[in-house]
């Protein structure tokens, strides 16, 4: 004991109050502050994102157009992947170590501490490799996903692509897609997108410090599962579209076939064409620019993008709308002395021969342009009213079928065509005093008109049907319950009274099925097809051809358009195709001669490749160029300006004249 | 007060709460480290299995100290100095570098820790010398001997350099102060430094200064009638004017980056979760997502999944935070507090000043390691790498702790045969 006892209590004071100040700030963040659980948690948890199977859709009969197939998307996280053999892993994955590099800092630059995808897309084969050398690599580790897969390789542009969200995909979707999710781009997979791509699930996974996976969280109490996309059933027959591919090769064109009576479209076909695995996988971007450098441009969508003056096939249409307008009727007869003069007799629209008397039906049967010049004539000129105003009741018609305005597939991109306005010619000839001679070429479907495949599919659909369609679609039935959508099933009049079908439709008939008419040889034995070929000029070179049809007569199963550029007569090149797919489709065969197929087959319409001596030039002059060039896509980088492949309508305006 | 056996005389109590403490130790450090594969406690191949073999020692070695004479540590006390200073001169030399501090000497499979024993000699030797002096009044010679004790040990560990363990040497200040060598001005004006050291760093200086002003004119003012206490509030507003500007300087000058760091995030200056600051905001989430009762024996998921590193050592309270939550770690501090509170009604109660000053000295260090610790890991105080005694892993600082306690427990036991 001695004078400083007192003391003690000071220092069992100080120990006291600091045990007191350790409890207090035990207390307020132990009990109060709530804030260190949840990063607790959010330490050791981890969503992970599980991806749900994107929709598969299937042909009319239930085989796979589109399906999914597992790939293995390599994650990195910058900052455990240290030491590591990256010869090893370069090797392994295909890449050279500068590629490594510039992946791992892009990496690192998102965040060193997170993962980040360092190789998308490794197909099962290099997983398989990588997987058992995937324990060398810390800090890689390997998620699967599903990529679209195509078995047949078909209907690329109808089907469309997926591809990774932009930050406007994002921003739109109001954060339903992060970066890194897949949207459809184009065709079905972009207008069904909201139901192919399915619900997102969450796996609460935890991980230790180390970002390692360490089990499930409380035993996935809080996981949400993927709910897979719907299930499509196409209404596009599957052997059909092949077929019609496979006729289409080497072509630029369209086919589009439709059930009259469903408005089902049961082939689309865009040629060139390209295979859609192309546009999956780690070779996408190449392919991609491949697709786009090509001057065929296959990624066009001709069938409801292409829009082409019709040609002679638009008479049907011509004959129909008179006859309603009541112009013309069944027992109207103009004489063809070889040609329409108009314009007081300086000007003449020739017909290809001298039909002499020609009624309705033969009009239709010979293709003849004088009796349309003559129709048109009356239609503009005789009704009692001003040019204009006859060609806007005239106009109207032809919107009532389907000409001028998209028609509303279930596709994106869907152009209208064109059917111009009267205000279009009074703007063009100064004013309102224009009558049939100013766009005489109209009659005949020349001219500055425009319609694309789609809507010839659908006149004939129209025709077919005796007076009215359906929305022509490319989805007949939505997951498992198949529903259909509303707009399809509405019956759509084209404004024509059935009773005026009958002579139009004994035209074709007769220009299919007798001797002499424009497609007797396309004729399809023992099924009554109504046709109707066409030609259209391209004073850019070879003519278009074009066909269609609907068969049989009664009871029409199938309406078709074929359009096939630079290739010449409608009858020798359209024809053809149109018949094989008709008979292929009806009675499963084909009955044209082995070699008139092969003709059509081996056909290549696509525009000739360079000359050797300006493939010499291309050599002199970029030499280096060249050398980076992949196979396979030679002349693709043209030094001459582009062509321009589609013949605008107005550019055809006085081809006939 | 009736005649009691050897072993009656001895404070079971205070063993009690240091086997407490061993054992919880010994638990947490199990949780800390914990390996699927190896679940057995006394797994050789683990920490835990290491720890139970440590704690076993410790008892052999604590009971061994109870069975030797009191006398035999008064009279070795300077030999005992000298044997530890020369081994912090020679792991200097020959120590092993282990995380930036030339801190361990290699004995086999064994490390030695020269420094956890230095606290226990300069204990001893400060007692050995201060209580040579209680004859005489409290005087400056003898307090700058004292001090000297203290010091020669702590510059030797900075060299290492390891400020944590060197830091524990100045919570002798106590025994000092006990003694009567500092007085409670002395001990205000400590407070007050380490008040504006933390206040110069978070306010801009200037108006610390300020503000110190405004207070000094207040005191002035209603001291006008004393000119004796004006002149003393004027030189102590001075002074701590200087002290605060030299506080700046010597922040930017003196300490190292990593010092600068850790203090920043302490003091909130500076957040960054993955840098300086990782170990403490990680150990704040353990502690903290503990909530009231804990997640449970071995289900921290903060411990379990490594996010605290130095878990079983430095950071071993995160683990105790985390599963045995606010309940948990109360009835911790519980059992600390009231070992150092029985400590120094132990260091009361010893008829020696040698005993008593030895007694401050053991529970200063104790205290001092208690309050850095858990201060740490809880964000009261910068991270500073020093031990929890006796539930930290580690065979040095388990041992040197307990040599330091038995030692006490042996003068305890002994206290009326040894009247001086």
């Amino acid at each position: 004991m001695n004078s400083f006892f007192a003391r003690k209590f000071v220092i069992q004071g100080i120990f006291i109050t600091i045990a007191i100040v350790i409890v207090a700030r035990l207390f307020y963040i132990q009990v109060i502050d709530k804030t260190y659980l949840l990063s607790a948690n959010n330490n050791v948890l981890r969503k992970v994102v599980v991806y749900p199977a994107r929709g598969v859709v299937y042909d009319r009969n239930g085989k796979v157009l589109v399906q999914n197939e597992p790939v293995y998307d390599l994650l990195v996280t910058p900052i455990e992947a240290k030491e590591i053999d990256t010869a090893l892993l370069c090797q392994l994955i295909d890449i050279d170590r500068e590629g490594f590099q510039t992946r791992m800092d892009k990496a690192r630059t998102h965040s060193p501490y997170r993962p980040s995808i360092f190789e998308k897309q490794l197909s099962a084969a290099t997983y398989a490799q990588l997987q058992e050398h995937l324990y060398k690599f810390r800090g890689f580790y390997v998620q699967n996903r599903t990529v679209r897969s195509y078995p047949d390789s078909i209907a690329p542009q109808l089907l469309g692509y997926i591809q990774e969200v932009n930050d406007k995909d994002i921003e739109r979707s109001e954060g339903f897609y992060r970066p890194g999710d897949y949207i459809g781009a184009t065709g079905i997979e972009r207008s069904y997108e909201e139901l192919l791509r399915g619900q997102r699930g969450v796996k609460n996974q935890m991980v230790d410090a180390l970002n390692r996976p360490k089990g499930s969280f409380m035993e996935g109490k809080y996981d949400t599962l993927a709910v897979a996309g719907d299930g499509l059933v196409s209404t596009i027959d599957h052997d059909l579209q092949i077929l019609a591919e496979k006729l289409m090769k080497n072509k630029m064109g369209s086919v589009v076939a439709i059930e009259p009576a469903t408005g089902e479209i049961l082939t689309f076909v865009s040629a060139p064409s390209y295979d859609p695995n192309m546009m999956v996988g780690r070779q996408r971007g190449n392919n991609y620019m491949k697709l786009l450098r090509d001057e065929t441009r296959p990624m066009f969508i001709r069938p409801i993008q292409a829009s082409y003056p019709p040609g002679s096939v638009f008479k049907v249409v011509a004959a129909l709308t008179a006859q309603q307008a009541g112009v013309i009727d069944e027992k109207t007869v103009f004489y063809c002395p070889g040609g329409y003069r108009y314009g007081g007799g300086r000007a003449i629209m020739r017909c290809t021969h001298v039909d002499g008397a020609t009624s309705l039906v033969k009009s239709i049967q010979t293709s003849c342009n004088t009796y349309y010049g003559y129709t048109y004539a009356r239609m503009i000129d005789s009704r009692g009213m001003s040019g204009p105003k006859a060609y806007d009741l005239w106009r109207e018609a032809l919107g009532k079928f389907g000409l001028g305005h998209t028609l509303g597939i279930d596709l994106p991109g869907e152009k209208p065509g064109l059917i111009p306005t009267s205000d279009f010619y009074t703007k063009r000839y100064g004013n309102d005093k224009w009558r049939s001679s100013f766009n005489i070429s109209l009659s005949i479907g020349q001219g500055e008109m425009g319609i694309t495949p789609l809507q010839m599919a659908n006149i004939m659909a129209i025709v077919a049907n005796r007076g009215f369609y359906y929305r022509p679609h490319l989805v007949k039935a939505i997951g498992e319950k198949g529903i259909v959508k509303d707009e399809f099933k509405e019956k759509i009049s084209a404004g024509v009274e059935a009773k005026y079908y009958e002579p139009v439709i004994e035209g074709m008939r007769r220009a299919v099925n007798v001797p002499g008419g424009t497609g007797y040889r396309v004729r399809v034995p023992g099924v009554e097809m109504c046709g109707k070929t066409g030609t259209v000029q391209n004073p850019h070179g070879e003519n278009h051809a074009v066909f269609f049809a609907f068969a049989p007569r009664e009871n029409p199963k199938i309406a078709i358009a074929v359009f096939v550029e630079n290739a010449g007569y409608g009858g020798v090149w359209a024809g053809p195709i149109a018949n094989m797919l008709v008979e292929k489709y009806l009675k499963d065969t084909i009955s044209l001669p082995k070699y008139e197929q092969d003709r059509i087959f081996n056909a290549n319409f696509l525009p000739k490749p360079k000359t050797k001596k300006e493939e010499e030039l291309n050599k002199s002059t970029s030499n280096s160029k060249k050398q980076t060039r992949q196979p396979g896509t030679s002349g693709t980088q043209a030094t001459e300006p582009r062509r321009e492949l589609f013949v605008h309508h107005s550019q055809i305006r006085k081809g006939h004249q | 007060m009736r005649e009691k056996s050897f072993f009656g005389r001895i404070d079971w109590f205070t063993i009690l709460l240091w086997f407490a403490l061993c054992l919880i130790g010994w638990f947490n450090i199990y949780a800390a480290v914990y390996d699927p594969e190896q679940p057995s406690i006394f797994s050789m191949a683990t920490n835990y299995g290491k720890q139970s073999i440590y704690i076993f020692t410790a008892l052999i070695i604590g009971f061994s100290i109870l069975i030797i004479d009191a006398k035999f540590f008064i009279s070795t006390s300077p030999l005992i100095y000298i044997v530890v200073i020369l081994l912090l001169i020679l792991v200097l030399i020959i120590g092993r570098n282990v995380g930036g501090n030339q801190a361990w000497i290699p004995l086999g499979s064994f490390r030695l820790q020269p420094s956890e024993f230095g606290k226990l000699a300069t204990c001893l030797l400060l007692a050995s010398y201060l209580s040579s002096q209680t004859n005489k009044n409290p005087n400056i010679k003898t307090l700058l001997i004292g001090a000297l004790i203290v010091l020669l040990p702590v510059a030797l560990v900075m060299l290492q350099p390891d400020t944590g363990s060197a830091l524990a040497f100045f919570a002798l200040i106590f025994v000092f102060y006990r003694e009567g060598y500092v007085g409670n001005t002395l001990l205000l004006l400590g407070g007050l430094a380490i008040l504006l050291f933390i206040s110069a760093l978070l306010v801009n200086q200037w108006v610390i200064i300020g503000i110190l002003a405004l207070i000094a004119g207040l005191l002035i003012y209603s001291l006008r009638k004393k000119r004796k206490y004006i002149i003393n509030v004027g030189i102590l507003f001075l002074a701590c004017s200087v002290y605060v500007l030299c506080v700046d300087y010597a922040y930017e000058h003196v300490l190292q980056s990593h010092q600068r760091n850790r203090i920043d995030v302490i003091l909130g200056k500076m957040h960054d979760p993955r840098g300086e600051g990782y170990n403490l905001n990680q150990s704040k989430i353990a502690i903290g997502s503990g909530q009231l009762l804990g997640k449970g024996f071995l289900q921290g998921t903060q411990t379990k999944y490594k996010f605290v590193p130095e878990q079983s050592t430095d950071f071993i309270f995160c683990t105790i935070g985390e599963e045995w939550g606010f309940v948990g770690s109360t009835v911790l501090i519980a059992i600390y507090l009231t070992l150092l509170l029985r400590l120094v009604n132990i260091a009361e109660r010893q008829r020696t000043a040698f005993a008593r000053i030895y007694a401050y000295g053991v529970a200063s260090i104790l205290f001092f390691h208690f309050f850095i610790n858990i201060g740490m890991t809880i964000g009261i105080v910068p991270v500073i790498g020093i031990p929890l005694p006796f539930i930290s892993y580690g065979g040095s600082s388990l041992w040197s702790f307990t040599i330091l306690l038995f030692i006490l427990l042996r003068f305890d036991s002994s206290r009326k045969g040894l009247n001086g």
